[in-house]
């Protein structure tokens, strides 16, 4: 009836384990209690869950990956300390199929529902503003992609309660996730929470793509596209390109796992080096889909902040195209120590080191806009000055791996583990936090505190430094990573400093929370009532703030690259005295019910319960088709409703 | 202030001068203090990459401070050109300033990994001894197969004397890597891999798995004993008395998983079991895996 599911799956004697599944359903219990409480079910269902709307999917990604990065991060103290402590004869805290579970939990959290979400949800609030569009091109696909990717957030936690998750790493090499050496169910949870959140996110690429090519304003040119705009289509192209490759291998591993084939196994003709391929050549792509976003979020804050136009535009488009180029033909450089010969390696060595040109234009270009301008060291600005240092940084290590030859003695090291975090603390979280202060007066109508933000960013960039050097240090060392316990006296001070590293991120990301909370409870008085406070240059900024649902009372003709600096310059006037009636999609459950279909059936393929999962993708198909027949699926909304709502931010002028 | 907090503040100083003990003494910086040739011309890769590359990043690091403090909004009396944003010069110098580098970057890379490919033989006036490793849950089998000896866990090499170690995995992947010495490369089932090495230096290295494999990943290090050759005979002739044989059964039980193992010598090898590891004769689910474990030694 169960499957393999039975009350010994959860696991009550781990009081470690047991500690977080409290911690957990507390929370939860709080929440639903709290919106139960105040009554709020039925908003929170139709103006929320439902939404079609791309600001409020949008926040909803944005408050997903702010919770998983509090998942994660407690996944990475639990390495620290486990690392500093256990040295010797103490063998630290964390026996190693636990270990191995957190350092497995931690990368895949990060990266597909920390990372991803975050970047993700700062598209979705910002980028059909910039383009002057009034939603995504597919909005209820739009709600479907976040709950697919919750749904996957959601699985890899449960795994935590039910079951185990996988001690494969993030990447869950074959042999080692193959049936044979991990037969529980923790691979199978991270396959499922992979494959049904990557799902969601190959149809955010579409959703994207679609919305940049075709809904852009009157007058905005390709070559008139703000950076980040340029940098989501790239992006998005990237995601189309490579994760349908993730969806194929994972499929063939669940192949391998469910029905005994024999794809990546060591018997019978399996291949595990053509998994580690066919991995990486969706992984390396998957590093890019993460960093060339915020490559266009300093884009943005950099020209703002500076009140100066972004020097080099074309180059910097170039360069983006050719980092998403390059990007796809790298992957190999992530085994350089498979025995692949020289020439191959040599050849991959060459195209990685030629990201770091488009790379490197890119830094000069944010340095010549500061450059003669007028900087206002604001935090959106101190994010992008501690993301230009650190990750010029960050890329000089990953150029020195790229030597196949250094590789050969850094692979694996904790040198390797130094330079990600350097690039992917340097450059993404930095710049998703960048883009958060940036863009929050815009996304929820108030700033978030400047004071409190500015210790968090120095305790986030401290932080890293004395988190991160020693690992460099230690993979110089000979140390590898993934280590429970080692027995070198040298590295043991190293590993402690790390540790304390770790503790003033985590007074950052306590800070951060304290921000959040702050800036919420002070929101009447700080309120952004012009829609534009920090004097930008894009269009998001010409609609109050936070947007109304149409965006854009009247789709603005564009005429320059800065499109609001320039409306600005000319004087035009945003307020209007004739408004027309404006075509709306409408909220529809279809989204959120597929989603928790999706959950349903990733559960049950987990734990082998095979009746469910059939029931689950049969309630999937009913509710496609039910879809299909709902004719009521757009509204106008009345010009004089329009009215009312541009009245409220003062953008009506009196009828002459 | 009182004074707990300055005893602490006391204690805290003493601590300052660690890292700077950490970075000069040398000895603990496997891969910047090789011991044998190719680890030096790997650490010569890593010191010439960082220092050609430290040519820009520095600068662009200094001038990420200067630039936004000499431009802030408040140095009204800087210049400010709102509308300046092309130059077709400085953008030529933009562009080929990373592309000088990398292409200097590239023509080590093809030289050194040519050069350093670790299937290449070193050359040597000394005849290379060759050293069979297998990566076994969660321990590495070293056998000698000119001299008919194995260990587990540890591995005696001559100084000077080029080494061939022959790899391969019982298990899942692994990583062959002695920091000290240089080039690590994967241990794969059905599948041999050579590493070339040699040791200029008599010492005592660690040797590791640097490809996570499962729960006994941390205690997979073994022993590298680089010693002069009389010595290494004397071990060689040490490891003959173990009276243990490697045959088919004792290599079974061994292969069964186990964390944390100790060194231990088999004085006797099958012929050609190696060859038989690699063809995956022992592999569960391997059509001949049952014929094989009778016959043993029959190819």
């Amino acid at each position: 009836m169960f499957g393999k599911l039975t009350l010994s799956a959860i696991p009550y004697t781990n009081p470690i384990v047991m500690g977080a599944v409290a911690f957990m359903v507390i929370g939860a219990l709080v929440v639903l209690g709290t919106i139960t409480f105040l009554g709020k079910w039925k908003y929170l269902w139709s103006e929320w869950l439902t939404s079609v709307d791309h600001k409020k999917i949008g926040i909803m990604y944005l408050i997903l990956a702010a919770i998983m990065l509090l998942r994660g991060f407690a996944d990475a103290i639990m390495m620290r300390s486990q690392q500093a402590l256990a040295y010797g004869s103490n063998m630290g805290y964390l026996p190693p199929e636990h270990f191995d579970q957190v350092f497995s939990a931690h990368g895949t959290i990060m990266i597909f529902f920390m990372a991803m979400p975050f970047i993700i949800g700062l598209m979705n609030c910002v980028l059909p503003l910039q383009i002057g569009a009034r939603d995504v091109a597919f909005p209820l696909m739009n709600n479907l992609s976040f709950w697919l990717t919750a749904a996957g957030a959601v699985l890899v936690n449960i795994s935590l309660a039910i079951g185990n998750f996988s001690r494969a790493g993030w990447l869950g090499f074959a042999p080692l996730s193959e049936l044979h050496y991990s037969p529980g169910v923790g691979v199978d949870y991270w396959i499922w929470a992979l494959q049904i959140s990557g799902i969601g996110t190959t149809l955010t690429g579409v959703n994207f793509i679609a919305t940049i090519l075709k809904m852009r304003a009157p007058g905005m040119t390709l070559m008139r596209m703000p950076v980040f705009v340029w940098a989501t289509l790239c992006t998005s192209v990237l995601i189309v390109a490579a994760f349908p490759l993730l969806t194929v291998t994972l499929a063939l591993l669940t192949m391998d796992r469910y029905l005994g084939m024999h794809f990546f196994t060591n018997s019978l003709g399996g291949d595990p080096m053509m998994y580690i391929n066919l991995i990486w050549i969706w992984g390396h792509p998957e590093v890019y889909i993460l960093m060339l976003p915020l490559f266009g979020v300093y884009s943005e804050i950099v020209p703002t902040f500076s009140g100066k136009r972004l020097f080099g535009y074309a180059s910097m488009v170039y360069a983006t195209m050719a980092i998403a180029l390059l990007s796809l033909i790298v992957w190999l450089h992530h085994f350089f120590t498979m025995g692949n010969g020289a020439a191959v390696n040599t050849f991959f060595g060459i195209t990685t080191m030629i990201i770091s040109v488009p790379t490197g234009v890119k830094i000069f270009n944010w340095l010549l806009t500061m450059y003669r301008g007028r900087v206002r060291l604001e935090t959106p600005m101190l994010w992008t000055i501690g993301f230009l240092i650190t990750f010029t940084l960050g890329g000089m290590s990953g150029v020195l791996l790229a030597e196949p030859p250094a590789d050969f003695v850094l692979h694996n090291s904790l040198f390797l583990v130094a330079h990600f975090h350097n690039v992917i603390i340097g450059g993404v979280v930095f710049g998703v936090f960048a883009g958060l202060s940036y863009w929050a007066p815009k996304i929820f109508g108030f700033p978030l505190n400047e004071r409190i933000g500015r210790w968090a960013f120095w305790c986030w960039f401290i932080g890293f430094y004395v988190a991160f050097m020693p690992l460099y240090a230690l993979g110089l060392m000979g140390a590898t990573r993934r280590m429970d316990h080692y027995d070198v006296a040298a590295w043991h001070p190293l590993f402690i400093v790390a540790a304390i590293g770790a503790a003033i991120i985590f007074l950052g990301i306590g800070l951060q929370v304290v921000q959040v909370i702050v800036s919420i409870r002070q929101r009447e008085r700080t309120r952004d009532l012009t829609g534009d406070p920090w004097n930008g240059r894009t269009l998001e900024w010409s609609v109050p703030s936070p947007a109304p649902a149409y965006n854009f009372a009247r789709i603005p003709v564009v005429r320059d690259r800065d499109a609001f600096w320039d409306m600005k310059q000319r004087g035009v006037d945003l307020k209007a005295s004739t408004f027309v009636p404006i075509h709306m999609p409408r909220n529809k459950a279809a989204g959120v019910i597929i989603g928790g279909f999706s959950f349903v059936i990733a559960f049950a393929m987990v734990w082998h319960i095979w009746w469910l999962a059939t029931a689950g993708l049969a309630a999937v198909i009913v509710t496609l088709i039910r879809h299909a027949f709902d004719e009521d699926r757009d509204y106008h909304l009345g010009a004089e409703e329009v009215r009312r709502v541009e009245g409220l931010h003062g953008r009506v002028e009196a009828r002459s | 202030m009182n004074r707990s907090a300055r005893a602490w503040l006391a204690r805290f100083c003493r601590l300052l001068p660690l890292p700077a003990t950490l970075l000069l003494g040398g000895c603990h910086w496997a891969l910047l203090d090789p011991k044998g040739p190719i680890g030096m011309d790997e650490r010569w890769i890593i010191e010439t990459a960082a220092g050609l590359m430290l040519v820009v990043v520095v600068p662009v690091i200094v001038l990420s401070i200067v630039i936004p403090w000499r431009y802030r909004a408040s140095n009204t009396r800087a210049e400010y050109q709102p509308e300046w944003s092309h130059s077709n010069r400085i953008e030529a110098v933009m562009w080929s300033i990373p592309i000088a580098i990398v292409a200097v970057l590239g023509v080590i890379c093809w030289r050194t990994s040519h050069q350093l490919d670790p299937f290449r033989p070193i050359r040597s006036t000394q005849k290379p001894i060759h050293i069979d490793a297998v990566a076994l849950d969660w321990k590495w089998l070293f056998i000698y197969p000119d001299q008919h000896v194995a260990t587990v866990n540890e591995v005696a090499m001559p100084v000077g004397v080029p080494v061939v170690f022959h790899i391969t995995s019982a298990t899942v992947m692994n990583s062959f890597f002695i920091p000290r010495l240089g080039s690590q490369i994967y241990a794969m089932a059905n599948m041999e891999t050579a590493d070339n090495l040699v040791a200029s230096v008599p010492g005592t290295y660690r040797g590791i798995s640097a490809n996570f494999n499962g729960d006994g990943f941390s205690g997979m290090t073994f022993k590298v004993e680089a010693m002069p050759k009389e010595g290494f005979n004397q071990w060689l002739a040490k490891a003959a008395t173990a009276g243990q044989a490697l045959d088919a059964g004792a290599y079974r039980s061994l292969e069964k998983p186990s964390e944390n193992v100790p060194v231990s010598y088999y004085s006797h090898v099958v012929p050609g079991l190696f060859r038989q590891i690699v063809e995956g004769r022992f592999a569960r689910g391997h059509l001949m895996a049952d014929a094989a474990a009778g016959a043993a030694g029959r190819d």
